[in-house]
């Protein structure tokens, strides 16, 4: 009887045509070569720039693991002849907001800026990009941070268990390490190290430029030059794919807690792998972060054994893996894990039912257009893409890519990819019933 | 000096700025649901959120947590709707949904297709009248929030020195218990303790209704009319009273060593004045001290004094919320370089704090401030749910919509004097908690004694 209203109400929803995604994106190139994806959006008087550079933490050196990481923080403290004071007021001084990240992949520029007095905050930006000083004061400061942030991750059970994992997965590929280096390596970065790092990661040979908001196709041109265009024309060569050595099995890393934290993974699957759409959708069944998925269910709503368990894709552009995690408490967590075992193994031998197929589908496709909100947001969304070689037009084809997945798909590529034998589980804490290891 | 000039011209302009009113309208049905709907049509898409005015704040004594264990079993059924099914609905369509409680609410929210409104209406309608779950259902949870506690703070050292430092600043106000609740309190809940706390306070005239996005007011009124017009106003809800305050006449110390601790720090919390309805000056006087002092790592006050000054803090904070129905708190922070002792860095916030009170503000750090708070005000409505979930949480503190419309203006109204003033009714005349995160190895050299 219930199940039947939910069928009813799922069917009438299908009918009527989900909302579609209502972004326009224009492509440019600027005057000066730099192309850039563009949604103008009038109703709010500032836009939101996302740039990437392609080639990240990926980058450093052996023994200067950290440059790019510290490097990019270094880059809001101070240049022009600005110290870091200097320019955190002139900055607040012009609404605008800059914030500057790093991973393995990537250097991260996220920018708004008000019409008003936009020429202005570009200018900013540039000096940072282009003329950071990387003062010693400055250096000595963000050091201490970035090491403050390593001696807290030592005693965090979730970044002593990422760390073990990326450890076991990737042995010497720069993967292995933090993005924001080791104690030693960060101890040791010399000035000489960051400026090696700013003239490796940002050049204009790796850039991706997206804009939604209060700007004209003209003025984005004229703003990216100025910002970007002093920048070198190339930088580092990218660094090797890593060899993902992963085996199935189990590693336990003592630590004294009421809970162990659990992360789990093997190989996965590239981004531009032409069955990575059908692998979403079977990871997102087994345990996307939401309720109702089977591992979900399994943990949590059937035996309340973690308030939360999750699985997902970590396509990366070196390597791709399938990862997933949850916490529970000690005298849990061998029932957890072999929980997950198990649904691993249903997953790889049965695929979905039909049933499940259609739910995810309407999900997927419903909650797509729904991303596609909020200046920030859909800048971020718009850099993704590119990164990941999309074009424009994707935003209107993925829908039908995730209704075109078959059950005989997700059979195939569930069998291709998920190994439960190959499973690896790094175990933080004091699990009962479990040998400590690794 | 170009630099300074080139300042000074933005600020002007920037005071120039049009900032066009948000389109909100509010109306109230004849059940006491009371109704904001916040217009953006930028994109097709609706955010749906019921809050209701009760919180942990609201749990009877020994009952902590209740509000926490009812917003889980919120998602377990209803009289016609399976555990799960509404979860199941809000993402067939596409959806995401959620809930969270605090000291003061509990809210529900869903994020849909605009034309999805209605249903989630009447799926919120139904758990607001109908709720039903078995005994299963509410053991199984009851486990999951045991395990929430111990992911979000029995795991964290920084979270539990956290919760013994509200428990020591409030003397006699609930706001002491912690929202999740106190694990031996959770662990003795029932699902009747749940259905007695829905009973007493889940009805629409102790409600607000939020809808934003690309929707239409007077359709919004009607669905509502629909959906939740028909269910009777609940006779037993009455203004939340809770015991109050004594003044805070002494100093209280709270030292919390883990071995654990990776990063060892400094935090103070003490009362400070909510913001009330038509009477916002004070707080948002407190918002600015909070900015002043503490907002920016490389500008504020605390950060200049005791990172640029002087090498004693790797990082300082400042924090203040005024959206409380009683007395809301203050909170600096200190965490000091290595080999910066707790003493050390604690005189150190002391002396700069004393410096700030003796020197005052410097006008053109003031202009700036108020320059990034107004820019502050147009990046928030980029958010929708944002912007919806800051008129639900004033809502439910007491204050009315024409307050949090009037909220920027306050912020801008605020002079240098109001904000001394406000400094040093806090600094001079208050007393708090003062915690220590210490770490055992900090302990061994004196520092983890509970002075």
């Amino acid at each position: 009887m219930m199940k039947r209203l939910f069928f009813a109400l799922a069917a009438a929803v299908t009918l009527a045509l989900p909302a579609r995604a209502a972004v326009e994106i224009t492509e440019l190139t600027s005057p000066g070569g730099i192309d850039a994806w563009l949604a103008e959006d009038h109703s709010l008087p500032f836009t939101a720039i996302e740039i990437r550079f392609r080639g990240g933490a990926a980058l450093d050196p052996d023994g200067a693991e950290g440059a790019v990481h510290l490097m990019t923080a270094l880059l809001e403290e101070g240049s022009n002849g600005m110290d870091a004071q200097g320019f955190a007021a002139t900055l607040e001084g012009l609404g605008a907001r800059l914030d500057f990240d790093s991973s393995h992949d990537t250097v991260a520029v996220s920018a708004r800026f008000l019409t008003e007095n936009r020429g202005e905050s570009a200018e900013l930006l540039r000096a940072a990009l282009t003329e950071p000083s990387f003062a010693p004061v400055a250096v000595e400061r963000v050091r201490g941070q970035v090491l403050s942030g390593l001696r807290s991750d030592a005693r965090d059970p979730n970044a002593i268990a990422s760390r073990r994992f990326a450890e076991l997965a990737f042995g010497d590929h720069p993967y292995a390490t933090p993005a924001e280096g080791t104690m030693e390596s960060v101890a040791d970065l010399s000035r000489d190290d960051l400026i090696a790092a700013h003239e490796a990661a940002l050049a204009r040979d790796r850039v991706y430029v997206s804009a939604v908001g209060d700007i004209t196709p003209d003025a984005l041109g004229a703003l990216i030059d100025s910002v970007l265009g002093e920048l070198p024309t190339t930088g580092a060569p990218m660094p090797e794919p890593a060899d993902i050595g992963l085996t199935g099995g189990l590693t336990v890393v003592p630590f004294e807690g009421p809970q162990s934290v659990v992360t789990f993974g093997h190989k996965g699957i590239a981004r531009d792998d032409p069955d990575f759409m059908t692998a979403y959708l079977m990871i997102e069944v087994l345990g996307g972060g939401r309720f109702g998925t089977r591992l979900m269910h399994d943990l949590r709503e059937e035996r309340g054994l973690t308030y939360g368990v999750r699985s997902y894709l970590v396509p990366r552009d070196l390597a791709s893996t399938i990862r997933g995690g949850f916490s529970s408490r000690n005298e849990y967590v061998a029932q957890a894990i072999g929980l997950v075992r198990e649904e691993w193994a249903r997953m790889a031998e049965e695929g979905l039912t039909e049933q499940e197929l259609d739910e995810v589908k309407t999900y997927m496709t419903g909650a797509y257009p729904l991303r596609f909100d909020g200046n920030a947001q859909i800048a971020r969304i718009m850099v993704g893409m590119q990164l990941d070689d999309m074009p424009v037009s994707y935003i209107e084809e993925r829908n039908d890519m995730v209704r075109d997945v078959t059950l005989d798909d997700i059979r195939r590529v569930a069998q291709r990819l998920l190994d439960p034998e190959g499973l690896h589980f790094v175990v933080v804490g004091q699990p009962e019933g479990m040998e400590p290891g690794g | 000096m170009n630099r300074l000039a080139a300042t000074l011209v933005a600020l002007i302009a920037l005071a120039a700025l049009p900032l066009r009113a948000e389109p909100v309208t509010g109306y109230t049905l004849d059940n006491g649901l009371e109704i904001v709907v916040i217009e953006d049509h930028r994109a097709p898409i609706a955010v749906h959120m019921v809050w209701y005015r009760s919180g942990a704040a609201d749990a009877p004594p020994g009952r902590s947590g209740i509000a926490h264990l009812l917003e889980h079993l919120m998602f377990k059924g209803t009289e016609t709707r399976a555990p799960g099914e509404f979860s199941d609905i809000v993402e067939a369509n596409g959806g995401s949904d959620n809930a969270f409680t605090s000291q003061d609410f509990t809210g529900y929210f869903q994020r849909v297709a605009a034309d999805r409104l209605e249903l989630m209406m009447e799926l919120e309608a139904d758990r607001m009248a109908n709720l039903d779950f078995s005994e299963q259902d509410w053991r199984t949870e009851r486990d999951v929030i045991l395990e929430e506690r111990a992911q979000r703070v029995d795991s964290r050292p920084g979270a539990i020195m956290g919760e013994r430092m509200r428990a020591a600043l409030y003397l006699n106000h609930p706001y002491g218990t912690p929202i999740i609740g106190w694990r031996h309190e959770i662990a003795a809940l029932s699902g009747d303790d749940a259905t007695e706390f829905y009973s007493r306070h889940y009805a629409p005239n102790n409600a607000v209704l939020i809808v934003a996005g690309d929707v239409d007011p007077e359709e919004v009124r009607a669905m509502a009319e629909r959906h939740y017009g028909p269910i009777p106003a609940a006779p037993d809800v009455t203004p939340r009273t809770r015991p109050q305050e004594p003044p805070h006449l002494s100093e209280r110390r709270v030292s919390y060593i883990d071995p654990r601790v990776g990063q060892p720090y400094v935090m103070r919390m003490q009362l400070a004045p909510a913001r009330r309805p038509g009477d916002q000056a004070e707080a948002a006087a407190l918002t600015v001290l909070a900015e002043l002092l503490g907002g920016s790592p490389f500008t504020s006050v605390l950060a200049e004094a005791l990172q640029f000054d002087r090498e004693i803090a790797l990082q300082v904070a400042a924090g203040y919320n005024g959206m409380r129905v009683d007395d809301a708190t203050f909170t600096l922070g200190v965490v000091p370089l290595p080999g910066v002792s707790h003493d050390e860095a604690e005189a150190a916030l002391d002396a700069a704090l004393a410096d700030f009170l003796d020197t005052g503000i410097d006008l053109e750090r003031f202009e700036r401030i108020k320059t990034d708070i107004r820019a502050s005000q147009i990046y928030a409505r980029d958010d929708m749910r944002e912007r919806a979930r800051r008129y639900g949480t004033a809502l439910t503190s007491g204050l009315t919509v024409a307050d949090v419309r009037a909220w920027p203006e306050a912020l801008d109204a605020v002079t240098r004097e109001e904000v001394m003033a406000a400094a040093r009714a806090l600094l001079e005349n208050g007393h708090g908690v003062t915690g220590r995160l210490v770490a055992p190895a900090d302990e061994q050299n004196g520092d983890g004694e509970n002075s």
